[in-house]
């Protein structure tokens, strides 16, 4: 590396985090373009059609199996006419996709996608309360959604706007408290001390609620994934992303057939496609919780070379790669799920939500506090 | 009415067998899709397949389908419509608008009084009810297959005569008429009057 | 012919109609209007059964044909050598289905139109005798038919289209060649004749022979070769050939003015009155989407019978002339209407008494004419008119030329001499007492005020057409011609008719009437109407011969109403 680019940044750190957060956009945003077209092609697949597959690359004959949609999708949003209603609110109503949006994009900060890339921890913001601060983050993308149904002034919107903030609330709970054995298990720092020197100069100055720590628990084998020791934890845990990211079965808040398209229903151009954009955001930033808490975070039980933090470029890119790879995985799931479910019906969903989840995650937290307490 | 509800055992209440059940479905079908090349030998796919890649294949347009209507040309290539505007009384949706030739009007045919000055048809207005081929004395308009009627303004949606007889071409039941029996009954109306129009001016 | 104009005869028959007995008036009056024998088919038309028919036409005479009114009657029994006439076992009088001759099963038919009425008799209007005979007779018209009927321009009005759908069959037994005669000859120069389609009811022969008085047309030819034609050389061209369009039953004569113009079918029939001459003719307006197509007669006993001459007939082109005027002129430029009535009103409101003039036309309805006569006496205007003079004929046109001298006259616009004050408001223009000309619907350039003169007044002009004075006009305000507004006209004789709306103006154009209302009223204060009805209803009690004679506009009816002169 030049000699002042290494200057630059030794006196400029803020840099560097410039540069990851525009890593991070320049990696999730095509995700979420494709994440779309591979919803589109699985569905279309699932239903024994044939989906986009047209848009190739643009000016020639040249058609990729319909990779370039995305680019058509997105054209076609810009192009189209970007129309505010009479009767909306319009402060809210222009503000409410923007904050439905951001919460999404804000959890990444604190998602250790990587292990080192050269000198830098692959962690935006290597917070140490950090599942505090993304829960506080998730919590807020409700607003954008109740502000959108507020806003439109109309009944459908509201209706949607309504359902959304029950619903996210509800399974926030229900997410929370299934989250708190899994600190349990890693927030403990007795496991720290077996861990080899790569990992201890790794986790210097971090904290217990380090996203990295909770990887670095589940490193050592296939077994220590989280997934496996807290299986009931895991399991409320995905349905919740459901819920939070109105996923179906979970997609009350748009339900078409009763609310036209619930909260964005007022909405059209690049307002509702920030809408969209921001729902498939939130299934990544979902997913990536997953893979963090659950799944082992960017490390595979495959040796040091992929459970160590990296000591080269290569590695590093390739533990990315991993991360990757494994909110591909889920984000499959997620699609796939879509195709197969039907919708719940509301009381249903509250039903699951209170008298479920809640007390199972519950029960769940005691049971583990029972087991640690009989080890110790 | 009361349903009565079939009461779920505890595994059938956990739902997880149905998803797992949902989970297989999808995959079958996701699997049974046959992802042969979309382009290659449309015909041994088509039945797999549910939708049809369009401007490439095309759809096979049954007898009796309504598309377009068009003017037809006699088998001596002169204009069947004299004219008559029954078709643009009959017009549901107003999209026919014929210009009557007046006294002084061109003819195309000998023999002939009559031939519309002007025939338009919007098809941005045409609804292919076919009320104008059911009702046209002189089987001069037919709905023939077309189904694909484009343009980039409303003007160029107006078909005037010229292009509605181009389009409609021969018309295809006389034509095929003339070529199997070799006579012209049927056919040329105008020319078997005409001759004996003819003959019968030298009888006199 | 209605029934209401038959009057109340002394002596009836009673005869049997499909069963029903009806009473019905021994004698009817006949073409002439001289009483005769009712008929047949008289009689069944007046208890409201219609005998299909071609040759006979309640205005001219007699032929009996077309045997297209064949129908089935039966008579009763002539008195025996005791004088009594064969009875009933009940004791009712016998009647006998004529049957032929030779041959007792087959029924033998009258024609309904020469047959005159016997007491007793039993006609049978529907029986499957007569409809079988009709059938037959249907069959017999259409042999040499070329069933023409999508190029043919009296499709839709056609006799042998309608029958042919009431009492024709679906297939001619006929298997030879037709035979093919001349098509489109000119046999005057607005007729034209498709001899195929004759079916030699000879109407137009007996039209021009017998009404019009020129022999002008006859058959020639012998058997299927039939044809009505010319004298050799001769040309069709009396001024009532086009009346021989309206009674031809078929597509045989056709007006070359319509020739292939327009479907009758598209055409909406608006009531109106001609404009050619002061005897008001009753007419159809034939018009679709605001363009007119043709006249047609309109029958009133009481003015034109069924009948009009060819030259009002084609008079109607100006209508939709290219050069109307249709935007509204003033000093300002053109301003709207309302702007334009304020600015009109003002200046009238401030004029000195006696120094406005009105030219008025006698074209004009009544009701224009009353308010601008109510105007003129406001302002103390001398008013006048312009004479207009042609050649009388025999039968319809009259030597006055407008439409509305008399309505001019009653209500006070001009004197019995038409004309006759124009050279005097040109001396006070000249002299420089008046100051404002109020000039309707005349060229008065051509009257004797010419343009240095009209250079001195403010010119207020309402006019359909451009011409000398419009071009000179301060103020110009577009009006409607009479297919375009609703009012009523008097003729020559005093009958007041009403003609209604056809067409939208052109433009800016608004009937004279609506303008002329929103004048007086700003000047006057004439109140208490809005629409054509109430100005006329309060005209009628303004004007005393209208007055005398009780108008009310729905008094009026299609046919209108004669006022005392």
């Amino acid at each position: 590396m030049p000699e002042f680019i290494t200057e630059l940044l030794t006196n400029h750190p803020w840099l560097i985090v410039a540069i990851k957060v525009l890593g991070v956009f320049a990696v999730v945003m095509p995700m979420v373009a494709y994440s779309v077209v591979a919803e589109r092609r699985i569905s279309a697949f699932i239903q024994d059609r044939v989906g986009p597959n047209r848009v190739g690359i643009p000016f020639t004959n040249i058609k990729l199996l319909g990779l370039g949609q995305p680019l058509a999708d997105g054209l076609k949003s810009f192009l189209k006419e970007d129309f505010t209603p009479g009767h909306v609110k319009r402060i809210y109503y222009w503000m409410a996709p923007a904050v439905s949006m951001t919460p999404s994009f804000i959890v990444f900060a604190v998602i250790p996608f990587g292990s080192m890339l050269g000198m830098q921890k692959m962690v935006i913001a290597d917070l140490n309360v950090g599942i505090l601060f993304t829960f506080g983050i998730v919590s807020l993308g409700v607003y954008g959604i109740v502000l959108a149904g507020y806003s439109a002034n109309s009944k459908y919107p509201f209706l949607g706007g309504i359902r959304s903030s029950a619903q996210m609330i509800s399974y926030e709970i229900a997410m929370g408290m299934s989250v708190v054995p899994v600190f349990m298990l890693a927030a403990d720092p007795a496991w720290r001390d077996g861990l080899t020197s790569d990992w201890k100069a790794y986790l210097e100055g971090t904290g217990l609620l380090n996203l990295s720590s909770v990887v670095a628990y589940q490193s050592d084998s296939l077994f220590s994934w989280l997934i496996f020791k807290q299986p009931i934890a895991f399991w409320i845990f995905l349905i919740s992303i459901f819920a939070e990211t109105n996923r179906l079965p979970f997609d009350l808040p748009e339900s078409e057939t009763e609310l036209v398209s619930g909260y964005n229903t007022e909405y059209s151009s690049m307002r509702f496609a920030l809408f969209f954009m921001g729902e498939y955001a939130a299934m990544i930033a979902g997913s990536a919780l997953m893979v963090v808490l659950f799944c082992g975070g960017w490390t595979l039980p495959f040796g040091e070379y992929f459970n160590t933090p990296a000591q080269g470029l290569v590695q590093g890119i390739i533990h990315i790669l991993v991360f990757i790879g494994k909110i591909a995985v889920f984000l499959g799931l997620m699609i796939w799920v879509r195709w197969m479910l039907p919708r719940f019906r509301y009381d249903q969903l509250m039903n699951i939500g209170w008298k479920r989840f809640l007390p199972v995650s519950l029960a769940n937290i005691i049971l583990t506090a029972i087991v640690l307490w009989a080890a110790a | 009415m009361k349903v009565k509800r079939a009461k779920l055992s505890w595994l059938e209440r956990l739902y997880i067998p149905s998803i797992l059940n949902g989970f297989k479905v999808t995959m079958r079908h996701f699997f049974s899709w046959k992802r042969s090349e979309v382009y290659a030998d449309k015909q041994s796919n088509f039945a797999a397949k549910t939708t049809m890649q369009y401007p490439e294949e095309k759809w096979p347009v049954p007898t009796g389908y309504r598309g377009a209507p068009y003017l037809v040309k006699d088998v001596d290539n002169s204009t069947k419509c004299v004219s008559c505007q029954l078709c643009e009384f009959v017009c549901p949706p107003k999209a026919i608008r014929i210009t009557p030739p007046g006294r002084d009007g061109d003819v195309d045919r000998e023999g002939a009084e009559k031939m519309p000055e002007a025939f338009d048809i919007n098809m941005l207005r045409c609804i292919y009810c076919g009320f104008c081929q059911e009702v046209c004395p002189e089987e001069a308009i037919f709905l023939l297959k077309d189904y694909v009627i484009t343009g980039e303004n409303r003007e160029e949606l107006i078909y005037d005569k010229e292009k509605l007889l181009s389009l409609g071409g021969l018309d295809q039941r006389a034509y095929n008429h003339h070529v199997q029996e070799g006579v012209d009954e049927g056919i040329k109306k105008w020319e078997k009057k005409t001759q004996d129009a003819k003959n019968q001016a030298e009888f006199h | 012919m209605a029934a209401k104009d038959i009057k109340p005869a002394v002596e009836t028959v009673t005869v049997k109609v499909d069963g029903r007995p009806v009473e019905v008036p021994r004698m009817t009056p006949n073409w002439e209007g001289k009483p005769e024998p009712t008929t047949v088919l008289q009689a069944c038309k007046q208890v409201g059964i219609e005998i299909p028919h071609y040759c006979y036409h309640p205005k001219l005479p007699v032929s009996g044909n077309c045997r297209m009114c064949l129908v089935h009657v039966a008579m009763p029994g002539r008195p025996g050598p005791d004088g009594k006439a064969p009875m009933n076992d009940d004791g009712s009088p016998k009647v006998f289905p004529m049957q032929l001759p030779y041959e007792p099963q087959t029924p033998r038919g009258v024609i309904g139109c020469a047959t005159p009425l016997v007491p007793g008799m039993e006609i049978y209007a529907s029986s499957p005798e007569t409809k079988e005979m009709r059938e037959a007779i249907m069959e017999s018209l259409l042999i040499n038919h070329p069933l023409d009927c999508s190029i043919c321009d009296q499709a839709g009005e056609c006799k042998l289209q309608e029958y042919s759908y009431d009492h024709g069959q679906a297939k001619s037994e006929f298997e030879e060649f037709k035979v093919h005669k001349p098509k489109a000859v000119n046999l005057g120069p607005r007729i034209t004749l498709d001899a195929e389609r004759c079916i030699l009811c000879t109407r137009c022969i007996r039209f021009t022979k017998d009404i019009v008085g020129d022999d002008a047309l006859g058959i020639v030819n012998r058997g299927s070769y039939n044809t009505i034609s010319t004298y050799p050389g001769e040309s069709f061209n009396n001024n009532y050939t086009l009346n021989t369009v309206d009674i031809c039953p078929v597509g045989a004569l056709t007006s070359n003015d319509f020739r292939f113009q327009m479907r009758v079918w598209f055409l909406k029939e608006t009531k109106s009155i001609c404009t050619d001459c002061g005897s008001g003719c009753n007419v159809l307006i034939g018009s679709r989407e605001n363009k007119m197509y043709r006249y047609e007669p309109r029958q009133n006993d009481a003015v034109n019978g069924h009948w009009m001459c060819d030259s009002g007939r084609l008079n109607y082109k100006w209508i939709g002339r290219e050069d109307r005027l249709n935007t509204i002129k003033s000093p300002k430029g053109a301003i709207p209407w309302p702007m334009v009535l304020k600015e009109i009103s003002e200046h009238l409101g401030s004029v000195e008494r006696g120094s406005v003039a009105i030219v008025a036309s006698a074209r004009q309805t009544n009701e224009e004419l009353y308010l601008l006569n109510h105007l003129a006496k406001h302002l103390g205007a001398t008013t006048d008119s312009v004479p207009r003079r042609g050649k009388a004929d025999h039968l319809m046109i009259v030597e006055d030329r407008n439409t509305n001298t008399t309505g001019a006259q009653l209500t006070g616009i001009t004197t019995k001499r038409v004309g006759s004050k124009l050279s005097s408001i040109a001396k006070s223009i000249r002299d420089g007492k008046v100051k404002t000309l109020i000039v309707f619907g005349e060229d008065v350039t051509k009257y004797g005020i010419d343009s240095n003169l009209l250079n001195n007044v403010t010119l207020i002009v309402s006019d359909i057409l451009p011409n000398e004075t419009t071009k000179l006009a301060d103020y110009l305000l577009p009006g409607c011609a009479h297919a375009e507004k609703r009012g009523t006209f008097t003729n020559v004789k005093g009958r007041v008719q009403k003609f209604m709306k056809a067409l939208e103006p052109p433009g800016d154009a608004l009937p004279e009437w609506e303008v002329l209302h929103e004048l007086v009223h700003n000047v006057t204060g004439l109140d208490g109407f809005k629409s054509i009805e109430g100005l006329f209803n309060h005209m009628a009690g303004e004007v005393k011969s209208f007055k005398e004679a009780e108008l009310t506009w729905a008094g009026l009816g299609d046919l209108g109403a004669d006022v005392k002169l």
